[in-house]
């Protein structure tokens, strides 16, 4: 329903003159945004661009109309002090409105939990106030950061009867590394380095967003073999992730045949990248305007096997999972996100489709080689722990047919732009559908063509709150395989 | 059926469990290049090519001398291998690359080409760790790449248990921690907390570029330049990340575990100095 909003139009990876994207006064601005929201469509991101003298900034909404497989943007006048928040008419926006809040000081009205996002209050980021539930029977359980196990750092605070979970918070911002302050007037010599970095286990997604927002300031493209090779690297990403999280999860319920062998497997697909561009994954495979890492006939073949191998070791291990009643019966009924909640929260990835929702940026806002190849989106009802197992299994099978088909049909290799300069004061979007979901990256370029504003919005930001909602209800100790099967990012979120 | 299936499965695959470190190493990906060596007597005067394409400002000069890389906040993007004109910075295809003294990682001296590898811990610590070693891992704005390398040591591939070293839940059960990321601001307290909570002695292992010098963020505000900056360090272990491999010989070569003489020669490695051989702490 794109036509009826009042909003620019834009398709995935392109970029549009700032003076062209029509700017309201900041409470009609929320109107605006909230009607295309009620119109079906997904807030991708929401951020600030501070002018460039005083205090005031300029809201910015980028939003996916899935269904007419286009992106929208608008923006507010300069604005200061305060603003009717969105959170209020769609819940989508509530992380967003906090973050513009912490960073730029802009208080949305009326938003019901303003609090920092990452920032810390005193020594550590989860000093501030936690939402608690009053009761005789009522105890709290705070856990992290610092977790069992070799993993990122996060605080969860939950709100208990009994076993039961009432109300979980999580709390966030222990691996902030400036990440977006640092970009601003970019690019710099390392920005592409640091980009890898957002997410370490998505450096191709999130490095892939980052050259196709180049490639639109600059009115270039990559070379075709190397658009087929960011494909070929965000499959095999998605393929290594996936079977890891399968193994964890196995492991998480005690069964140890697919928890071993899929902890080695992983790797395996991990290997393949390595292959390509020397890296595990994946640093090096992506580089704008250009092809990216020389990749053979020979060494083509040679991925082939070895992946060929693997994906039918995979394909077995996952079986047993399926086979076993112990498992079915762990994974049912078990961390529900209900599909209504995840529309409203705004979930991406397979977390969202294992809620039935059909959205996938290969297919809806398909760029670069995903315009000439498409994996069939995988989707299944329930929203629970076995559904969100369930999509990822299915996608290990796509990606693997997808990887097996487009391998063989790379294209010739083409000259190369030579790094066009970008334009100055335009804003330019890049939507990748990484293994968690959607990667958003934002650029808003000043009058000489360097960052004025980047905005990185991994799927993550989406999907912690749908973790949060899918422990109601549930026991605690339920809480490692619903937090395994959503899988999501610490740094990406804390960037 | 299952279960037989799935018996009849492993019995077909065998043991998966690599030889290293009794066989031969396994091989790094070809495209890996490795460890990076620098030749001061090729390095030529007023060059400062490979200086401009660092993204992490890992190679400095100072002036009338040969560079200086540091392995410590080098991201291994081989793009100064590249640009060098007279081939001073090249790939030695080796995974070993601990070192127990910061300045060790520094390459680039006369007689400092190639990383001073790591010694073993003194005969006290080793008496007490060198067959059971405990860690606690704190990521401290790692990116998870490091995490997750780490992680996979303890995969049937690995199997790290083997030498009597295990990640454990909590710090009271460790004898030391394995940092990863620059250690964020927001995550001081936390990982103070972790160290005092580990018993005496202990020790601290920093693994991937950001943990040994701070790495892409060095300069962030945001972040301290690596572990070192809040705790003493005994093992750096460069990379981004760094090879699984490349961790495992780090911690083996801590404990004392690596026998030199009888291990294989490591690919593109022959060539290595004596002099540059592990170098006592």
């Amino acid at each position: 329903m794109s036509g009826a909003t009042l909003l620019a139009l834009l398709p995935n990876a392109t970029s549009l003159p700032w003076r062209d994207i029509p700017a309201w006064p900041a409470s009609e601005f929320v109107q605006v945004t909230a009607a295309a929201l009620a119109r079906g469509a997904r807030l991708c991101s929401w951020f600030a661009v501070p002018e460039e003298s005083g205090d005031a900034v300029q809201l910015v909404a980028v939003l996916a109309f899935d269904a007419d497989n286009t992106l929208a943007v608008g923006r507010s006048t300069p604005v200061r002090g305060s603003y009717p928040a969105l959170t209020v008419l769609h819940p989508q926006a509530h992380l967003f409105e906090r973050e513009v809040w912490e960073t730029h000081g802009l208080t949305p009205e009326g938003h019901p939990w303003l609090k920092p996002v990452r920032a810390s209050a005193g020594e550590a980021p989860a000093n501030a106030p936690f939402f608690t539930v009053e009761g005789g029977e009522i105890h709290e359980v705070a856990v992290g950061p610092v977790h069992a196990g070799i993993i990122e750092p996060g605080h969860f605070r939950f709100q208990c009867a009994g076993e039961e979970v009432i109300h979980l918070e999580i709390a966030l911002g222990y691996q902030h590394r400036g990440i977006e302050r640092a970009l601003a007037g970019g690019p710099h010599r390392r920005t592409l380095r640091q980009v890898e970095t957002i997410a370490g286990d998505t450096t191709v997604a999130h490095a892939t967003a980052y050259a196709s927002v180049l490639e639109a300031l600059g009115s270039g493209e990559a070379p075709l073999r190397g658009q087929w090779l960011r494909a070929i690297g965000l499959e095999l990403e998605r393929l290594a992730n996936h079977t890891g999280d399968l193994g964890a999860l196995a492991g998480d319920v005690a069964f140890i045949p697919t928890a071993a062998a899929c902890g080695k497997l992983r790797g395996d697909f991990l290997n393949v990248t390595a292959a390509l561009c020397g890296n595990r994954f994946g640093r090096g495979l992506v580089r704008p305007f250009a092809e990216g890492p020389d990749v053979s006939g020979a060494l083509v073949q040679q991925v082939l096997g070895n992946l060929t191998r693997a994906l039918a070791d995979v394909e077995q291990a996952i079986a047993w999972l399926w086979d076993s009643a112990s498992v079915r019966a762990r994974f049912e009924n078990v961390g529900t996100v209900h599909r209504a909640q995840a529309e409203e929260i705004g979930m991406v990835g397979p977390a969202a489709r294992a809620c039935g929702l059909v959205r996938d940026v290969r297919y809806d806002h398909p760029a670069g080689w995903h315009r000439f190849a498409q994996a069939p989106v995988a989707v299944w009802p329930g929203g629970d722990v076995f559904a969100r197992a369930r999509v990822r299994s299915l996608e290990i099978q796509r990606s693997g047919d997808f990887l097996r088909e487009q391998l063989v049909a790379a294209p010739e290799s083409g000259p190369a732009d030579d790094s066009p300069a970008s334009t100055g004061d335009t804003l330019a979007v890049a939507l990748v559908e990484g293994w968690r979901g959607e990667v958003c990256h934002v650029a808003v370029t000043d009058a000489a063509g360097r960052f004025r504003r980047y905005k990185i919005t991994d799927p993550s930001f989406h999907n912690w709150s749908g973790l949060a909602l899918a422990l109601r209800g549930n026991a605690i100790s339920d809480f490692p395989i619903c937090n395994k099967s959503f899988s999501l990012s610490y740094c990406g979120f804390d960037l | 059926m299952f279960v037989v299936d799935t018996l009849l499965h492993r019995l077909k695959r065998g043991c998966e469990t690599m030889a290293y470190p009794d066989g031969p190493a396994p091989a790094l990906p070809d495209r890996h290049g490795g460890a990076l060596r620098v030749e001061s007597a090729r390095c030529a005067a007023g060059c400062d090519a490979c200086i401009g394409v660092c993204p992490t400002e890992a190679i400095t000069r100072v002036s009338g001398q040969s560079v200086a890389l540091d392995l410590g906040r080098c991201v291994f993007c081989a793009a100064c291998v590249t640009e060098c004109p007279t081939g001073a910075i090249t790939q030695t295809g080796d995974h070993r690359m601990a070192a127990r003294r910061r300045q060790d990682l520094v390459l680039g001296a006369p007689n400092h080409a190639e990383v001073r590898l790591a010694g073993e811990l003194d005969a006290t610590l080793r008496r007490l760790f060198g067959r059971s070693l405990r860690l606690r891992q704190v990521s401290a704005g790692g990116c998870n790449a490091c995490e997750a390398d780490t992680n996979v040591l303890g995969t049937i591939g690995w199997d790290l248990g083997r030498f009597g070293i295990q990640f454990v839940a909590s710090p009271r059960h460790a004898d030391g921690l394995l940092i990863t990321g620059p250690v964020s601001r927001n995550m001081q307290l936390a990982l103070r907390k972790t160290w005092d909570a580990v018993p005496e002695p202990k020790i601290v292992i920093a693994v991937g570029a950001c943990a040994v010098s701070g790495g892409l963020f060095a300069d962030h505000p945001e972040v301290h330049p690596g572990a070192e900056a809040v705790l003493p360090v005994d093992l750096h272990i460069p990379g981004c990340p760094p090879h699984p491999l490349t961790i495992l010989d780090g911690l083996l070569r801590l404990l004392g575990r690596l026998d030199e003489r009888r291990l294989p020669p490591v690919a593109g490695r022959s060539e290595r100095a004596n002099g540059s051989l592990p170098d006592a702490v």
